[in-house]
């Protein structure tokens, strides 16, 4: 009888599930991969065989071109994926598809969050809170100075903003996969019905989601427009375009950015933010510790994002956990 | 305290000047007294709660956080108050509301260093994070969010609709919470009364000369001194000496500060002595000796001696108790040379006027006064009153021709606020011998306007298409568009590789045609230095 959990093995390119010969999240092309959702560093195109959802294959095939070994599976759908090794993919509430994967070998239970939140959120099914030995979890936000708003807050912040200068715009910089398209159904939940412009590289992006059932209401390019038409809208950009010269095409844009880093006010100055909507799809310090003691795990593995402080509370609270050095993962623009 | 708090996180994000001064004043509108006086106080660094200290937070929240989540927090957030406000737990009991501003700054003002650990958190509890943040700022006095205290001016004058002079003239009589200066612009009440305290009195201002000749017969042409331009008062059995701004640099000039005992308000040139800038009573030295002695908060013996201040008078505002502003300038004159001969001769001298019988002739002298490091000349109509500020037609000032260099674009840096997608800081440069013998480029100055829009599009363009290194937010570029820059003087410089440092630059013609190794050499820059 082999060691405990030895079937699974932190590598630095990704957790290695070694009787299945597949990795999670792999940062570099493998035989088989197991992807929890869409982002590009945890989805990488080059994989042989790819197991996701549904809806994160199809953003993956926007992103890459490719559907070559692609092999869908429905949330709570057991797959069994060889070497004796199962996998239940499960709501991560993170964005469209997002999964986490609880993986059973010989009786143990391991979870694989990928990225996750609590939050509630229009576009995507809710993280579902499932026990099992050993817990995967990401840690973006692990610092406890992180504690995301009610998301109705920054959005009423947001439609503030445009009714005190109806002759300008508010550029909100989001992220293209996700936060994008849940900014616009939250604007739209809180009865904003104008039209939306967009920065031609959100496009696909939402028209995927309408596709997948999340209404986003009246979308339109900025680069059909002219610049008086979009006074007084809200534009969606990708974050890199903020300060680019592409946004001269707007009329006196109001900057604004929708990421969880807008919390700390160094951290919107740096990116020129005059109006910082702390809007996140990771899970806050509150979120992370609530949902580890909600799971109760026998132990918590923790991998990117700010590990130590994490790692910390769970040493106060006598929680067995370990930091893993994982390659790739990037602090997204969220 | 949330309006001041949504104040103050409204700045921070804020990088517009114009921006900056309609949230001010829209504040100052809509806050009642004594709030929005508080609130002005601690905007401009003018409030200081002895009790609170940097450390005083840190003592606190260590017994709220664990230490090594502090720790880690304080880093990534970089910002002790930021990060405090961040961790401050919820209190678990109810608790009062948000205070006031006035009542925060009541109850931080009768904090002892012993009470303060008892009394701060309860004043914490009351607020968001955004609220203790503000707080924290404030009884820290560490606001740092770019707010000088000429633009709370402004924006007070904007909020109200009153004149900055105004504003100058009173603010410097008045502490926070300013009840009488609110009363006055908000509510037309009399003025506060400022006679006979040793307070800065706004400064006269001059209008560029445009184009077009003046009747000397109305106007006396004055030097332009290379200097900073002070006002020195003594009412009160105090004297107090200061800078343009309204700033008070009495401590940085000592032995001005004890030259003066005659009850007046002088304005005049802070010069330091030296052989250049001869003039006809006594030699100054250039800018750059003066420099010497600007920004210090002591001086030492040694300071005195190489770099001796004294003040070239140009006028006197009040003089033995008496307002002569009201007089014209001919008469202030006559009061002022008058004066003369009871002020210590090695620490004042008058400004002469320059006499010509025409103004083609005055032209002439402006010409040949090339060689000492004046500015240019003053013109000054004979009958004007002393009054704050600039009004057209009174004061004049006539610089000389700026010098000019030919000098290669080296590096373009991003702007701020509206330029923020615009490359337009530039840096450019000098060769440091003959390009063809392969000299190179060495910086010589920076600058970011002198151009127009349709310019800067141009520019920006230019930068873009000629990069040929990233550092940043700083391009690189091939180094061969030619900038003719125009500067004010140019001074040895052992801060920069080329050895001088120019005063005032701007650019002054893009000149597309020419080719960089046309530019000029640093060697003809050095020539021009004057110091």
């Amino acid at each position: 009888m082999a060691a405990p959990f030895s079937w699974i093995r932190p590598e630095p390119w990704g957790i290695h599930v070694v009787p299945a010969g597949a990795w999670i999240d792999p940062s570099r092309p493998v035989d088989r991969a197991l992807v929890t959702h869409g982002h590009s560093d945890h989805a990488r195109g080059g994989h042989g065989e790819t197991i996701a959802t549904p809806a994160t294959l199809a953003i993956m095939e926007l992103r890459y071109q490719t559907r070559a070994g692609a092999k869908p599976v429905e949330y709570s759908e057991t797959l069994e994926i060889g070497g004796g090794v199962s996998a239940t993919y499960i709501p991560a509430g993170h964005v469209l598809g997002s999964a986490q994967i609880l993986l059973e070998h010989a009786g143990e239970r391991v979870i694989v969050t990928g990225d996750y939140k609590r939050r509630p959120d229009p576009t995507c099914p809710p993280f579902a809170v499932t026990p099992c030995d050993i817990f995967i979890t990401e840690a973006t936000f692990g610092l406890p100075v992180f504690c995301h708003p009610p998301i109705g807050e920054e959005i009423g912040t947001l439609l503030d903003a445009i009714r005190a200068e109806p002759d300008r715009c508010v550029l909100v910089g989001a992220y293209a996969l996700g936060k994008a398209q849940r900014v616009i159904a939250e604007l739209r939940a809180a009865g904003h019905r104008d039209p939306i412009y967009l920065h031609g590289a959100l496009e696909r992006m939402c028209r995927l989601y309408e596709e997948h059932g999340v209404d986003l209401g009246e979308l339109r390019l900025v680069s059909d427009y002219k610049k008086d038409d979009m006074r007084g809208a809200i534009v969606l950009c990708p974050p890199s375009a903020l300060n680019d010269r592409w946004s001269r095409r707007l009329p006196e844009p109001i900057t604004a950015m929708a990421s969880g880093w807008m919390r700390v006010r160094q951290r919107a100055r740096q990116r020129q933010v005059e109006l910082p909507l702390v809007i996140s799809d990771h899970a806050d310090w509150g979120e992370l510790t609530r949902t580890i003691e909600e799971v109760n795990p026998a132990e918590t593995w923790i991998t990117h994002g700010r590990e130590e402080a994490l790692l910390r509370w769970c040493q106060l609270h006598q929680r067995r956990a370990r930091a893993l050095a994982l390659v790739g993962y990037e602090d997204e623009d969220d | 305290m949330q309006r001041f708090a949504a104040l103050v996180d409204r700045l921070v994000y804020t990088s517009s000047r114009n921006a900056k001064l309609a949230l001010i004043a829209h504040y100052l509108r809509e806050t009642p007294d004594p709030d929005r006086g508080w609130a002005l106080a601690a905007l401009t660094d003018g409030l200081n709660f002895p009790a609170v200290k940097s450390s005083t937070i840190r003592n606190l929240l260590s017994e709220r956080v664990d230490p090594i989540l502090w720790t880690l927090s304080r880093d990534f957030v970089g910002d002790t108050a930021e990060t405090a406000s961040l961790l401050w737990p919820s209190p678990e009991n109810d608790v009062m509301g948000p205070p006031t501003v006035s009542e925060a700054v009541e109850l931080l003002g009768g904090m002892t260093r012993v009470s303060v650990m008892s009394e701060l958190p309860k004043l914490l509890d009351r607020l968001d994070p955004s609220g203790r943040y503000a707080l924290l700022k404030l009884a820290t006095g560490a606001m740092r969010i770019g707010i000088s205290s000429r633009l709370a001016k402004v924006a007070f004058a904007q909020a109200f609709d009153v004149s900055v002079e105004d504003v100058e003239e009173y603010w410097h009589g008045l502490a926070p919470p300013y009840e009488p200066l609110f009363a006055w612009a908000a509510e037309g009440a009399t003025p506060p009364d400022n006679q006979g305290l040793p307070l800065f009195r706004p400064f006269m201002l001059a209008h560029p000369l445009e184009d077009g000749e003046l009747d000397l017969a109305e106007y006396a042409a004055e030097w332009k001194w290379d200097g900073i331009r002070v006002q020195l008062v003594h009412l009160g059995g105090e004297t107090r000496i200061y800078s343009r701004s309204g700033d008070d640099v009495t401590g940085t000039f000592p032995e001005m500060a004890d030259a003066l005992t005659i009850p007046a308000v002088l304005d005049g040139e802070l010069l330091v002595r030296g052989s250049h800038q001869g003039g006809e009573t006594g030699g100054a030295a250039s800018f750059n000796a003066l420099q010497q002695r600007l920004g210090r908060k002591t001086v030492s013996a040694k300071m005195l001696a190489e770099y001796p201040a004294f003040v070239r008078l140009y006028d006197v505002l009040i003089l033995d108790g008496e307002d002569l502003r009201e007089l014209a300038w001919s008469e202030r004159r006559a009061r002022l040379e008058a004066l003369m001969p009871r002020l210590p001769a090695e620490r004042f001298d008058l400004s002469q006027v320059v006499e010509a019988a025409d103004f083609a002739e005055l032209g002439r002298i402006r010409e040949g006064a090339r060689d000492d490091a004046i500015e240019g000349l003053m013109l000054k109509r004979r009958d004007s009153p002393y009054v704050a500020g600039r009004r057209t037609g009174l004061w004049y000032k006539w610089k000389r021709d700026p010098l000019v260099v030919d000098a290669v674009l080296m590096y373009a840096q991003r702007g701020s606020g509206k330029r923020s997608s615009f490359y337009s800081d530039y840096t450019f440069g000098c060769w440091d011998g003959d390009p063809d013998q392969g000299a190179e480029l060495l910086p010589v100055g920076k600058a970011y306007f002198g151009f127009t829009d349709e310019e800067l599009k141009q520019l920006d363009r230019y930068v873009r298409n000629h990069t040929v290194n990233r550092f940043g937010p700083v391009r690189e570029t091939d180094k061969s568009l030619v900038f003719e820059v125009a500067f004010d003087s140019v001074h040895a410089s052992k801060r920069h590789k080329s050895g001088l440092a120019m005063r005032f630059p701007r650019i002054h013609r893009i000149r597309w045609d020419k080719p960089a190794h046309e530019a000029d050499r640093i060697a003809s820059l050095k020539a021009l230095i004057r110091d």
